[in-house]
């Protein structure tokens, strides 16, 4: 605790002593000065009590977005596998990695891969640091796909957390954006044909408006082409725009949603338990969790009575624990263990770099990063398709998950609700089995265009394997509504069968297709040039 | 509260807005208006009104030796000019699926990103293209000609050699 006893100590009944020279409690003070230094940065003093573990919580501004005590049901591993301090962890490591890489990194065409050369090849660390870029990149991909996943399966989408999983989805698509705008940078032949790809991707309404003669009036796809590359080819323009987006636009709109999103976690009352989440957990070990280490004091106030939940409402605090040490010493863990991954993939692997971007020959196959190589699939039947109407329709229908379901059982467990694990294990073997089978198809048949050339394009985008298989898996759910009797069980249905298929597509484009987007066994099969 | 010049107003007669509601529903209004306009102005700076593109009409001389049918592709451009019994015609090689560039082949043009196959006129053989390969307006005789990008040409058009 704070002690400004004044120095020296003097007794009124003392006999007068000669008040301290200036010069002494001057001397004096310097010599406090360390200690009281320390001690003004934790304002309620060291934690050792709960109550001053309380006020180390929300007395600093960077964890009273935590609630000061946390709940046993939550610190399982089985509750979250850490996820999203883990996408949370790789998002820091891109920041400080890019920040660094932004001191040589130059943004021109006629420099930007001479620049990541020499970060490659004479910048101190440069390679290190790349490498650590780019494999963090991957890894928050990978960690916020998981993490949808965890919520998802155990229900804690449900109310009042329908809107922290709309704001999750936001997340997941500037995560992905923040991939694909540091795809150009380098501008190699990869980075280039990636973008040109993306940006026609964006034009791609035109595949609508061409096919009703619309285009002259109504050119939404080239508006969404131009304002993305600031031209109608990729170029300086286009460089300067996605690095703009890249280390400026997205980071500010992530780190506002990310704000959102952890301050909705607090206010929505912690993580999703279980009901009786209180009863089921076993018995505290002696001395594992030490609770109560003084006699029960006050350990917050009410600051206003506000209308709506409060995070203990209705529960007492016997299964929870300070979140110092508790919680922080686990997220510590978490973020650890998600930089010493981080690190070992960069040290085994460097970030590639092929050769410099030439307009005239694309890259055969030209294919995008692997998450995105499932889209590069769809794209493969139809531009508008495959790159926007069904990504569209998929964010949507996961949007409305959290208000479709309202149901409560099963709230906080791994795949709880009606059907429960069984009906997921169907749900992914039907999810897999109708994209093998329709890819399969196509694969050795064909489509339309090859049966029909003259056959409409409207009639190629409306009907095409991405939107037979779109089609599978949203009458397959509905079948699970009504056979389960609850929306709960279709959802589990939908998210199981869109993961299959996010899955398959990326498998299919990753390995199996090789020149001219053509099916090989494998890359031994492919052509020589 | 305001009253009429008289002093009297019916209970039946509205209220009137209190000065402050009025004020704070003036500001509130006027704000969003702002920030609309201010969004939409804004909007507008990022869609660029020159583009920063290289002429789009090039001249190309055509080799005496060009067999019918083989195309010529001038350095830089992503164009394949032919000729043949009935004149000369201009192809863009740049597919209309996702901008990828073509390759000639004896029997078309293949994109090497997502397999659409053009035949030797542009037209769609397979794959997601949704349209034929454009032809471009071409100009000129005798082996000197001059091609523009930026107009199409219906399928078909020739110059005579």
């Amino acid at each position: 605790m704070r002690s400004d006893a004044s120095f020296p100590t003097s007794s009124p009944a003392a006999s007068p002593t000669p008040p301290p020279s200036g010069l002494a409690t001057f001397r004096e003070n310097l010599r406090q000065t360390p200690r009281r230094f320390r001690e003004s940065i934790l304002r309620g003093g060291r934690p050792t009590t709960d109550r001053s573990r309380s006020s180390f919580v929300f007395g600093n501004v960077f964890l009273h977005l935590h609630a000061v005590r946390t709940h046993r049901w939550s610190l399982r591993w089985a509750a979250t596998w850490g996820l999203g301090i883990a996408s949370l962890s790789a998002f820091l490591l891109t920041v400080i990695t890019g920040v660094l890489l932004m001191f040589y990194y130059k943004p021109y065409p006629s420099v930007a891969y001479d620049s990541i050369k020499d970060i490659h090849f004479v910048v101190p660390t440069g390679r290190f640091m790349r490498n650590i870029h780019r494999w963090a990149a991957n890894v928050m991909v990978v960690g916020v796909i998981l993490h949808m996943a965890r919520v998802f399966y155990t229900a804690s989408y449900r109310a009042p957390r329908e809107y922290n999983w709309v704001i999750g989805l936001g997340l997941l698509i500037v995560t992905l954006g923040l991939s694909f705008t540091g795809y150009l940078l380098p501008w190699d032949q990869l980075a280039y044909w990636a973008i040109t790809i993306g940006a026609n991707i964006a034009q791609s309404p035109r595949e609508v408006t061409d096919a009703l003669g619309i285009t002259e009036w109504f050119d939404y796809g080239g508006l969404q082409k131009l304002l993305l590359l600031g031209s109608t080819e990729v170029g300086e323009e286009a460089l300067i725009r996605f690095y703009l987006l890249h280390v400026m636009i997205l980071p500010l709109v992530l780190v506002a949603l990310l704000a959102v999103h952890f301050w909705r976690v607090r206010k929505d009352g912690g993580l999703a338990k279980p009901v009786d989440a209180d009863r089921r957990l076993p018995p505290i070990e002696a001395g594992v969790y030490p609770v109560f280490t003084e006699a029960p004091a006050k350990t917050y106030q009410i600051a206003a009575i506000v209308a709506g939940r409060t995070p203990a409402v209705g529960h007492g605090p016997e299964q929870t624990v300070p979140s110092m040490p508790h919680l922080f010493y686990a997220e510590l863990g978490v973020f650890m263990l998600t930089v010493a991954g981080c690190l070992a993939l960069s040290l085994l692997s460097d970030a590639p770099l092929k050769e410099l971007a030439n307009p005239s020959v694309p890259e055969n196959p030209a294919k995008a990063p692997w998450y995105f190589l499932g889209l590069q699939e769809l794209v493969a039947f139809s531009a508008f398709m495959g790159g926007i109407g069904i990504p569209t329709i998929v964010i949507l229908g996961l949007a409305l998950i959290p208000f479709l379901d309202r149901e409560r059982a099963g709230t906080g467990e791994w795949f709880g609700g009606p059907g429960g694990g069984r009906l997921v294990v169907e749900a992914l073997v039907v999810g897999t089995l109708a994209a093998v089978a329709v890819e399969a198809f196509v694969i050795q048949f064909g489509w339309l265009r090859e049966w029909f050339p003259q056959v409409p394009q409207l009639a190629v985008t409306a009907i095409n394997p991405g939107t037979i298989i779109t089609l599978i898996y949203a009458v397959y759910s509905l079948y699970l509504v009504k056979r389960y009797n609850s929306p709960r069980a279709g959802a589990l249905g939908l998210f199981t069968c869109f993961l299959c298929g996010f899955v398959i597509l990326t498998v299919i484009g990753t390995y199996f297709r090789g020149p001219n987007w053509g099916f090989y066994w494998s890359p031994a099969d492919w052509p020589g040039h | 509260m305001t009253s009429t010049p008289t002093g009297l107003r019916s209970r039946l007669d509205p209220e009137p807005m209190p000065r402050r509601d009025f004020l704070g529903m003036a500001s509130l209004v006027s704000t969003g208006a702002a920030l609309l306009f201010a969004l939409i102005g804004s909007m507008r700076l990022p869609k660029a009104a020159v583009l920063p593109l290289p002429a789009r009409r090039f001249n190309v001389s055509l080799p005496e030796s060009l067999p019918p049918g083989e195309p010529y592709s001038p350095p830089g451009r992503n164009v394949a000019v032919f000729r043949d019994g009935e004149g000369v015609f201009a192809v863009s090689l740049v597919c209309t699926h996702l901008g990828c560039i073509v390759k000639p082949t004896p029997t078309g043009f293949d994109c090497p990103c997502h397999g659409s196959r053009f035949g030797p006129d542009g037209s769609v053989l397979r794959g997601p293209a949704p349209t034929p390969l454009q032809w471009l307006m071409v100009k000129g005789k005798d082996g000197q000609y001059t091609v523009d990008e930026s107009i199409t040409v219906p399928q078909g058009t020739r110059v005579s050699v």
